[in-house]
């Protein structure tokens, strides 16, 4: 041993290790290779306590040196792990192996195998991910600050009655549309984050809309409605859809398509300031949403237009399933022509069941526009859109 | 019927034995015994809640090698009457010390001057932080329970001490000023002081025990050579570089695995017939 020469010096100054010692010790061992030789001057007295039992932990030797008070000898050991460098760019397959490293990151080898089997940029991309995420930070809105639940009239109680029962329904729907993002997150690989940040958005938006539209509900009074079995049969086949693209279509196209629709006809026809308001706000979420759906499918469906045909038959599956049930249940149907109408008097009724008439076929032609501009024929988006369930989502 | 279709290998695999100390032992064994199969080496474990019981399925050949405390391997050593051999040991197995640490302040300069003190310990089957540093006080005079008080903390008996609770039990008993006196594993005196446990500032180092092993990979003696040959040349060709591998070495504790042996265990020998142990 007398005649080995240290590669390299390490000064402690009076650290001991645990006062950072440890950290400059790491950082002039990193260079090294097995075999080398580190000489460490440290004035600190705990250093000699501590330095064997750190080598030997950290893989080192440590070397007994006859050559006075403050000096040590450490002989490197193991080195450092094996690295993985992953995709810098945003790669079309992610790996498992690269863990939840963000993009970019260098990740050590051996890591645990994560499951993330959504992990081809094809499964969950969209070129407008970018745009969506700005502009859902820069809308998200506030139950507390932006909604002025002091300007709530006292409503006649059909009014009233009515608007809760399409809260309720509303509610239902908005539970479905976070359960169904908030699953498929948890599948895509963290080298996609775009679309994890857009989906959390999403659900953070979904969760709002739950609060928001139970409230409604409760501040008039009257408590929440019913909720129907047909509509819940419906929202259980769209989240029983196991494939992404297909759920994205299902849900953002088609439903929250449907809904941008429903939203707005909510608003025009809002008996209250309040009930107005909150079908706006909703509203815009939902564009985005509805922008997502459109911009993902746009995205698949450019690189595999033949999965098309695959989309169309999730339709008519669904349709398939839900052709027992009657259409929309009559809790919704009729508080949409009394709020629509304005009341109970035939009038007001026959004004009423006038406007659901038109809001329907305006749910239909908007979905066969949105489903001719993903490349859908005309003739193929009137049949799908036909296809589409009656309870709107 | 499922049993026609188990053909007994030509080769029986080798049963090595291991206590779970914590639930990890499966994650580490799975992984090790992954590993083993793509070197082409038939194993397989069988695990054990304390040591007691795997000592005595190694000497009823219920195992063919053990994953032994210190104490387990005396143990072995006593009952065979020496006819036992180490195979591998960990890296992380060698050389280790116990420090005795007691308060700055205290006036307290040599272990005679805990003489009347309470000194805190780990569990009573601990070799590091028990029965190794009681050794060490007893062979300065300070016989445990009569020249001084020894406060035992008792985390897992039956594990030797695997489990670092009862050591750091110990170090809060110092801090409380329930002791005066507190023995660790020297590792683990780095890490409670960084961990904030010990005080760098109101504690110290009173005294180091000299250099012992720790466990090893334990053969009877009847047992071939030929039998663990593959065993052991794939242990010490387990390397930290190598991913399938890495993380479990972590859990278990080590870079490489170096050839046993036998030099280590003196002190502990010592202590166990001191303290009449296994008497
Ligand atoms: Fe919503
Ligand atoms: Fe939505």
């Amino acid at each position: 041993m007398p005649n080995r020469i240290p590669k390299a010096q390490a000064d402690l100054g009076d650290l001991a290790l645990h006062e950072g010692g440890a950290m400059l010790l790491r950082r002039a061992i990193a260079p090294l290779r097995e075999g080398d030789l580190l000489e460490i001057c440290g004035g600190s007295s705990e250093l000699v306590e501590q330095l064997p039992a750190w080598c030997r932990q950290q893989g080192h030797r440590y070397l007994p040196l006859n050559k006075g008070a403050g000096f040590h000898w450490i002989e490197r050991g193991a080195s450092d792990p094996p690295l993985i460098r992953p995709a810098q760019e945003l790669a079309e397959t992610a790996e498992p192996a690269w863990g939840l490293a963000p993009r970019g990151a260098t990740v050590e080898a051996g890591g645990p195998a994560f499951s993330f089997p959504l992990r081809r940029k094809r499964e969950v991309w969209a070129e407008e991910l970018d745009a969506i995420r700005q502009q859902a930070a820069n809308n998200q809105w506030s139950l507390i600050r932006d909604i002025s639940w002091n300007a709530l009239p006292r409503l006649a109680p059909e009014l009233e009655i009515a608007v809760s029962q399409a809260m309720t329904f509303l509610t239902e729907n908005e539970f479905a549309a976070l359960y169904i993002p908030a699953r498929f997150l948890a599948r895509i690989h963290p080298h996609y984050r775009e679309v994890l940040e857009v989906l959390a958005f999403q659900v953070t938006d979904e969760a709002r809309h739950a609060e928001a539209f139970t409230r409604r509900a409760e501040a008039g009074g009257t408590g929440l409605g019913t909720t129907a079995n047909s509509g819940q049969l419906s929202l259980h086949t769209l989240l029983e859809e196991s494939e992404f693209t297909t759920a994205v279509f299902l849900l953002c196209v088609m439903g929250e398509g449907t809904f941008l629709t429903l939203l707005q006809f909510l608003e025009e026809n809002a008996p209250d300031p309040v009930t107005a308001a909150l079908m706006r706000y909703a509203h815009r979420d939902e564009a985005r949403h509805v922008a997502f759906g459109v911009s993902h499918l746009r995205y698949v469906l450019q690189r595999e237009p033949e999965r098309r045909p695959a989309l169309a038959a999730a339709v008519e599956r669904r349709s398939r399933l839900l052709a027992s049930i009657s259409g929309l249940s009559p809790y919704v149907h009729d508080a949409l022509v009394i709020l629509a109408g304005g009341g109970l008097s035939p009038e007001q009724v026959r004004e009423g069941a006038r406007r659901v008439a038109v809001l329907h076929r305006e749910m239909d032609r908007a979905r066969s526009e949105r489903l001719q501009a993903l490349g859908f024929s005309a003739e193929e988006a009137v049949r799908l859109s036909a296809h589409h369930t009656k309870n709107f989502m | 019927m499922g049993s026609a279709s188990v053909r007994p290998s030509r080769i029986q695999p080798l049963r090595v034995g291991a206590v779970a100390y914590d639930p990890k032992v499966v994650t580490i064994w799975e992984g090790f015994k992954t590993y083993f199969e793509r070197q082409g080496v038939e194993m397989d474990f069988v695990l054990y809640s304390h040591y007691d019981a795997q000592v005595q399925a190694h000497l009823e050949a219920e195992v063919d090698v053990a994953w032994n405390s210190p104490l387990a391997w005396v143990k072995t050593q006593i009952e065979t009457r020496g006819a036992c051999r180490t195979l591998v040991m960990r890296d992380t197995d060698r050389d280790l010390t116990t420090k005795i640490i007691v308060r700055q302040s205290a006036e307290i300069a040599t272990l005679a001057d805990l003489r009347g003190k309470v000194v805190a310990v780990g569990a009573s089957d601990s070799p590091q932080a028990t029965l190794i540093p009681l050794s060490l006080l007893d062979e300065a005079g300070i016989s445990p329970g009569q020249g001084c008080r020894v406060l035992y903390h008792d985390v897992m008996v039956g594990k030797h001490g695997d489990h670092v609770g009862g050591e750091r039990e110990a170090a809060y008993a110092l801090a409380a000023g329930k002791a005066d006196a507190a023995c660790v594993l020297d590792s683990n005196y780095l890490l409670f002081l960084n961990e904030g446990t010990l005080d760098p500032d109101t504690t110290r180092v009173l005294a180091t025990t000299p250099p012992y092993d720790h466990c090893n990979f334990t053969a009877r003696g009847d047992l071939p050579e030929e039998r663990t040959q593959r065993f052991v040349t794939a242990l010490l060709e387990m390397s930290f570089q190598d991913p399938l591998v890495r993380t479990l070495m972590e859990m278990e504790g080590l870079k490489r695995w170096l050839p046993g042996r036998t030099t280590g265990y003196e002190q502990l020998k010592r202590a166990v017939e001191k303290f009449r142990f296994y008497a």
